[in-house]
């Protein structure tokens, strides 16, 4: 039945249509509108008025039901923000682990519940600070790792089995996930009271962030050896974070952000059942990431339809029977190429703006992104601002008082509608590249033959065309104030920590026993070479203090390295 | 009157930064404009950058660097072009996250144009074609 009495439905239409040829032709005659088509960010054509005739078929026990119960549209618990809101995760991470540690005790100070860990570019490529590629890049952009001991550093004093951390790593994630594990066991924490996530999510690099370090196939496998793994030993952690928030900042539309994003868990999940795991055991561990833009109520749908179409695709074509394995639990970020240099306080605004769209979408977690973050990385200032514009979200403007509140809006049942068929036509297209093999086959040749990444460049480019001749204004860059709020203060970058960082590997490196670190080493190459899940091994490696570098070598020696295609 | 040549462009991507959208609408942009656009991709290094600009004969090296490592590696790059006596050769441009207290540092060994996020292609476009002109008509 659909969500309208037909009849009412029938006669609102009829109203509609009197009015079209009465009150607003004879608006439109004496006065148009200032443009001929309204767009939205994503380039989406937005019409001038929904009603009921927008989405008739809209079935309300079948597409929207209740929250906590499929398909989960309208959120994925049952009381949502009025039980607990969503956890308000900073990510941070910058130059040593000890200077990174400092920085989490202070948002733990100032309201942050959960902890969320940035690496620096040769962590998240797999090189050691070592490394000739890393120079100029150690503890630059997130914090530097080069062994167990380090993890130790970076959450000294920080009760890990109470508060929750999120590793943002993908190709090395099984690295940086078993260094978390060999400290949590010198600490004395039960692998079992671990909560967190590790991003994981190794197909998006090849499109989004692209901080790849391995081929393809070599870095699915890594992802799944940590699922399968943590599947059975490390049970409340979630073992991807699958991640569109990437996708979009490399320029895609919302429509492709949650089209591309669910055709990676869909690899993933048939990578599971591949290893003879049930979705329903590996299925509640899976969670998401995505981006806000401005786009508000775009924004919104696109929440809506992915946490919707996900639920559909576990369950009638994957088969969970579970609920927990079809909820698109997902944290959210507000995006950071919405962030403009020119006015850096305007920022402020649009951060909020996004963090109200993630908050009605249903985030489970949330980062917003900082005001000065067009500049360099974020001060403690500009964190401390995003902390605030959550809690004051949060606290002071009602919209966690209710569930969905913009569900039943003609406008956004109708986006939802909208951005979830687009949404599928892209999935389709991905698994016939795969010859008939499903999605993961399809995933592999659309990686392999530019697809996604051209996709992706194209709307891109169209965004910034838009841009160029201002049918988009942006304040600050096509819309310009007359006397724009001077630069921040800015984090004060300390050159020292790449050469203190550099000592300290090098000072491991000397103390360790080099025969154990070799030997894991070893047994790693071994065991990459043939089918046993690697994670035990690189567990091993962890313990002898051998180095992310060594240890992603060993991985690159028996898979070989990726070289980026340079489409464009 | 000949038609004349379109002007040769080397960009790419140094270190390890994996931002790379900025730069592929750069190019994109670029070669629509008539330009002849060479991409070498991510994770270059400086001296294959100025090994493919001499090879190319290049009007223009562009650089994109969101990874706050711009002071070395365009140090390296300007150190590479100079070494392959390149330098004044092809103009040197600089696209990314530069804070605005690195620019003088930068215009001092030698880069011709720092171009922030949020720069306009069209900016881009006539800074180069003016440039490029008037070097022409110095000879």
């Amino acid at each position: 039945m659909g969500i309208y009495d037909k009849q009412a439905a029938e006669r609102a239409r009829e109203d509609e249509r009197a009015w079209e040829s009465g009150e607003l032709r004879r608006t439109l005659e004496r006065a148009p509108e200032s443009q001929d088509r309204f767009l939205t960010v994503s380039g989406r054509e937005i019409q001038r008025l929904y009603t009921p005739s927008s989405a008739p078929a809209l079935d309300y026990a079948a597409d929207l039901g209740f929250p906590g119960a499929y398909p989960f549209t309208r959120g994925v618990y049952p009381t949502m923000y009025r039980a607990r809101q969503w956890t308000r995760r900073q990510i941070a991470g910058f130059g040593t682990a000890v200077a990174t540690n400092e920085r989490y005790k202070y948002l733990l100070a100032h309201g942050q519940t959960g902890l969320s860990t940035d690496f620096d570019h040769p962590t998240l490529t797999g090189y050691d600070s070592l490394h000739p590629l890393a120079e100029g890049e150690v503890g630059r952009l997130g914090v530097a790792i080069d062994t167990a001991r380090d993890m130790s550093d970076l959450f000294d004093g920080i009760p890990i089995d109470k508060v929750s951390i999120s590793l943002t790593i993908n190709h090395p994630a099984i690295v940086l996930l078993s260094f978390l594990l060999a400290h949590a066991e010198q600490a004395g924490v039960a692998w079992e009271t671990l909560r967190g996530t590790v991003q994981n999510d190794a197909l998006k690099e090849f499109h989004g962030q692209k901080t790849f370090a391995l081929p393809p196939r070599g870095a699915y496998r890594m992802t799944m050896d940590v699922v399968e793994f943590c599947t059975r030993n490390v049970p409340n952690w979630n073992t991807i974070s699958i991640s569109g928030y990437h996708t979009r900042e490399a320029g895609s539309t919302a429509g492709q952000e949650v089209g591309f994003t669910l055709a990676q868990g869909m690899a993933y999940v048939e990578g599971g059942l591949r290893r003879g795991l049930s979705p329903d055991e590996f299925g509640p561990r899976l969670s998401f990431f995505f981006g806000v833009h401005m786009d508000f109520f775009e924004e919104v749908a696109k929440l809506r339809a992915a946490r919707r179409l996900w639920a559909r695709i576990m369950k009638e074509r994957y088969g969970a029977t579970d609920p927990r394995a079809m909820l698109c639990r997902f944290h959210a970020q507000t995006l950071g190429s919405t962030l403009i240099r020119e006015g850096p306080l305007n920022n402020l605004i649009r951060g909020s703006t996004q963090a109200m769209a993630a908050a009605l979408g249903g985030a489970q977690s949330l980062h917003v992104s900082g005001y000065d973050e067009a500049h360099d990385i974020p001060s403690e200032d500009a964190m401390r601002m995003s902390l605030n514009t959550q809690r004051i979200i949060g606290n002071e403007t009602g919209v966690a008082n209710t569930i969905d509140p913009l569900g039943g809006s003609f406008f956004v049942e109708r986006l939802t509608n909208e951005i979830e068929e687009e949404a599928r036509a892209y999935i389709n297209v991905i698994e016939d590249m795969g010859g008939g093999e499903g999605v993961l086959s399809g995933m592999f040749a659309a990686i392999e033959n530019g697809y996604i990444e051209r996709e992706i460049s194209d709307a891109a480019f169209d965004y910034q065309q838009r841009i160029e001749d201002g049918a988009y204004q942006v304040l600050g860059l096509n819309d310009r104030e007359e006397e724009p709020a001077p630069p921040p203060e800015l984090y004060e970058h300390d050159d020292d920590e790449e050469e203190r960082q550099v000592a300290r590997l090098e000072k491991v490196v000397r103390e360790r026993d080099a025969s154990r670190a070799d030997a894991a080493l070893d047994a790693l190459r071994h065991a990459a070479r043939g089918d046993e899940n690697t994670m035990p091994f690189i567990m091993e490696a962890a313990r002898a203090d051998a180095s992310e570098g060594e240890i992603m070598a060993a991985l690159r020696d028996v898979f070989g390295d990726h070289e980026d295609p340079a489409v464009f | 009157m000949t038609t004349p040549k379109p002007a040769k462009i080397i960009l790419a991507k140094l270190g390890l930064d994996g931002h790379d959208r900025g730069v592929k609408v750069i190019a994109k942009a670029l070669e629509k404009a008539g330009m002849d656009v060479v991409y070498m991709g991510m994770r270059v290094t400086p001296e294959q950058v100025a090994d493919r600009a001499q090879e190319e004969n290049a009007d223009v090296i562009g650089v994109s660097l969101l990874s706050g490592a711009h002071k070395p590696l365009m140090a390296k790059l300007m150190k590479a072009v100079e070494e392959r006596e390149m330098r004044g050769e092809a103009l040197i441009l600089l696209g990314g996250t530069v804070p605005d207290a690195d620019r003088e540092s930068l215009a001092e060994i030698g880069v011709d144009g720092v171009f922030p996020v949020g720069s306009s292609l069209r900016d881009i476009e006539a800074f180069i074609t003016e440039r490029l002109s008037a070097r022409e008509e110095r000879g």
